[in-house]
């Protein structure tokens, strides 16, 4: 079954200038035919949902390195909640504690990626989800 | 030049043998993705100049090291970088580490403080003392460095946007400690130009930045004359998935363009030079690392000879620190991050370092903790004194291999070095997101072998354990640290003379919008306790903010 193509938000919150996943991850999405915007460094959580919803973006991806993970992931969410963005999916990858995982779990954010994990699970995660919202 | 391979008629016959067994399924080029030969042989030297193109130890081109005794001499100096939280905070790991028998500070900032911001600022929410340590103001540099002697122990700051400020708070500091200029001995990062190619922490635009940065050069000339005005780095490129050869190239091209930059601003090559100092990574490529540190002294020693023109030795000297690789780090397994580290240290030490950072076994996950900072330090202590390779002066030299691949990577560092100046140099380079989009091509390339296990990282896409549970510590930061911080910074705005504070500001915006040097200025500021967002914000006033185009 064929499925819609998917628009994709990758942002980087916070401060720290590591952008190097962020690229990568936005480069396989493209390679896995999904339209991608980058936004580029230091985003605020109302930059990102303004941009998602001026895209209508289906996924929001945030990456973070600098452990202000719980502080934006949570504004994000209430934001996205806020805009009528709830039905979309929130998701991002960095140096996030296996505890802070489980704390992101309880904001309704269920699964961010980390070092090692494979670009290929990246676009599996954002497919899958893709289909199980559409069927 | 690009050396011809002869083959004789021996090499020939050699590699009909080698080729005839079949070889393992395994991907044989290095991790810059550079094609090796199974066998390096005299042929591959021909055309090599021992003479010129080796020399000795302490003599140009320096290829085999800065100093004729190298770590006969002295050691290299054991210098882990550091900080986090409050000042008070890191000035206890700092305590901690010289017990441990450290030789050299190495203060890490945290994020806020790299922007030049407040621990008060908007955009400072989260993120107060999480990377690093929060420095806002003179105050704070007092409480990092109590009770350590800064006439004893050279420190290095890991600071670039800002660091111009920062280091007048660290001046004011060592006024306080009755410790002269002269005294001094460290480093400042400073290096702004791979800011916009790499770790992305900026605030002006480039020309002012490099307006700031020749000013400190000139100032430290004058009246810091042990400081290492600039720590041009290699690292941050390296770290944001470079090859190999990018990383010399672009760290030595910025190198040039600030050479240049000084002698347009009217300085003498041999009055900054000997004060410029360099910082690479170290990488999990064994000999390619070792390769890529001796062709930096070589490069560096022939453009500053021959294209600048610098008459005094010390300017030629590609002085530098290494760090292991932070990004071939794993959180999967992370006990084997010892190795990897060890690995990456001992290419750093046969390459000539001069100075040494090891990083944890836990840093793919957390700022690292205590235990895990020991080990690393351990690490360098058991390469220095226990496996005899600081007996002999680069062991390595004259090996086929090594000596062959010193010369492709700087025939590789030359080629890109064309390009730039056909793009109109470094910052033109930098604002047609050259660099950027080289890096992340290599960076993809590398992450699409290691999908496709072209590349093996041991406990990532081979090797891996199920149900793997960490079992090291993990060190946090507790959500006080960003209250303290504030509290302290907004006691300090009620308490200090303001009206001093607001003179020098506007002071210092007048002399911004001239063209004096500005470091005096700053340390008026740093004196009377004016913050690092205040000073950021009257600088900003005047010379703008940069935006970068986001490149992918």
């Amino acid at each position: 079954m064929s499925v819609e193509p998917m628009k994709v938000i990758i942002a980087k919150p916070g401060l720290d200038g590591h952008d190097r996943g962020a690229k990568v991850v936005a480069r396989a999405l493209v390679e896995a035919g999904m339209e991608v915007v980058y936004l580029g460094l230091r985003q605020t959580p109302e930059s990102i949902v303004n941009a998602a919803l001026e895209e209508d973006a289906d996924v929001i991806g945030l990456s973070i390195l600098s452990g202000a993970h719980m502080t934006h992931f949570r504004r994000v969410k209430e934001l996205m909640d806020k805009n009528g963005l709830g039905d979309r999916l929130l998701t991002g990858g960095g140096i996030i504690p296996t505890k802070d995982q489980e704390k992101l779990k309880e904001l309704g954010i269920e699964k961010v990626f980390g070092p090692g994990d494979d670009i290929q699970a990246i676009v599996d995660y954002i497919r899958t989800w893709h289909r199980s919202r559409s069927t | 030049m690009k050396r011809p391979v002869v083959k004789t008629a021996d090499k020939r016959n050699w590699e009909k043998k080698y080729c005839s067994p079949d070889l393992r399924n395994a991907d044989f080029s290095s991790i810059s993705g550079r094609p090796l030969e199974p066998l390096y042989t005299r042929e591959d030297l021909s055309g090599f100049d021992v003479d010129t193109e080796l020399g000795y130890p302490g003599e140009y081109p320096y290829t085999r090291g800065i100093h004729p005794s190298m770590y006969r001499g002295k050691l290299w100096t054991m210098r882990q970088f550091a900080g986090m939280g409050t000042p008070q905070q890191s000035n206890e790991r700092y305590k901690f580490l010289l017990a441990k028998g450290q030789t050299g500070l190495s203060v890490a900032f945290d994020n806020p403080t790299l922007y030049g911001w407040d621990s008060d600022h908007a955009l400072s929410a989260g993120e107060v003392g999480k990377t690093g340590v929060a420095v806002d103001s003179t105050a704070d540099m007092e409480r990092l460095f109590r009770e350590i002697p800064l006439d004893q122990v050279s420190t290095s700051m890991t600071i670039n946007a800002p660091a111009a400020w920062i280091f007048a708070m660290f001046l004011a500091n060592a006024e306080k400690q009755n410790v002269s200029f002269d005294m001094l001995r460290g480093t400042l990062q400073n290096d702004i130009l791979k800011e916009y190619i790499a770790q992305k922490e900026w605030i002006f635009p480039p020309e002012p930045h490099l307006r700031l940065i020749t000013d400190l050069m000139a100032f430290c000339a004058d009246h810091v004359p042990q400081w290492n005005t600039i720590s041009i780095s290699g690292y941050h490129i390296r770290e944001a998935g470079s090859t190999a050869a990018q990383e010399l190239a672009f760290t030595l091209a910025d190198g040039f363009a600030y050479v240049e930059h000084a002698l347009r601003a009217g300085l003498e090559i041999d009055d900054f030079a000997p004060r410029l100092s360099f910082f690479f990574n170290s990488h999990l490529d064994f000999f390619e690392e070792i390769a890529k540190l001796r062709a930096a002294r070589r490069i560096w020693a022939r453009h500053m000879k021959e294209k600048y023109k610098a008459k005094d030795p010390r300017s030629w000297l590609c002085r530098f620190h290494v760090q292991t690789a932070g990004c071939s780090l794993t959180a999967q397994q992370p006990k084997i991050n010892i190795i990897r580290t060890a690995l990456e240290a001992l290419a750093g030490v046969l390459g000539g370092c001069q100075s040494l950072h090891t990083n944890s076994m836990d840093e793919a996950l957390a700022l690292p903790s205590e235990k895990a900072v020991e080990i690393a330090l351990r690490t360098q202590q058991v390469i220095a004194f226990e496996s005899g390779v600081a007996n002999v002066i680069d062991p390595l030299g004259g090996s086929y291999f090594i000596e062959k691949l010193t010369c492709e990577l700087e025939e590789e560092a030359e080629r890109y070095f064309q390009k730039i100046d056909e793009l109109g140099g470094v910052v033109k380079a930098i604002e047609q997101g050259f660099f950027q989009r080289e890096i992340t091509r290599a960076a993809y390339e590398y992450q699409m072998a290691l999908s496709r296990k072209k590349k093996i990282l041991v406990g990532v896409n081979e090797f891996i354990n199920e149900d793997e549970h960490l079992e090291i510590p993990i060190l946090e930061i507790d959500e006080s640290v960003e209250r303290d911080q504030i509290r302290r910074l907004q006691e300090l705005r009620q308490k200090r003379d303001n009206q001093a504070v607001r003179s020098r500001l506007d002071a210092l915006k007048k002399a911004a919008a001239g063209t004096e040097n500005l470091i005096p200025r700053l340390l008026d500021c740093a004196r009377v306790y004016a913050t690092l967002g205040e000073i950021s914000a009257a600088l900003i006033n005047v010379f703008g903010e940069y935006q970068e185009q986001p490149f992918y």
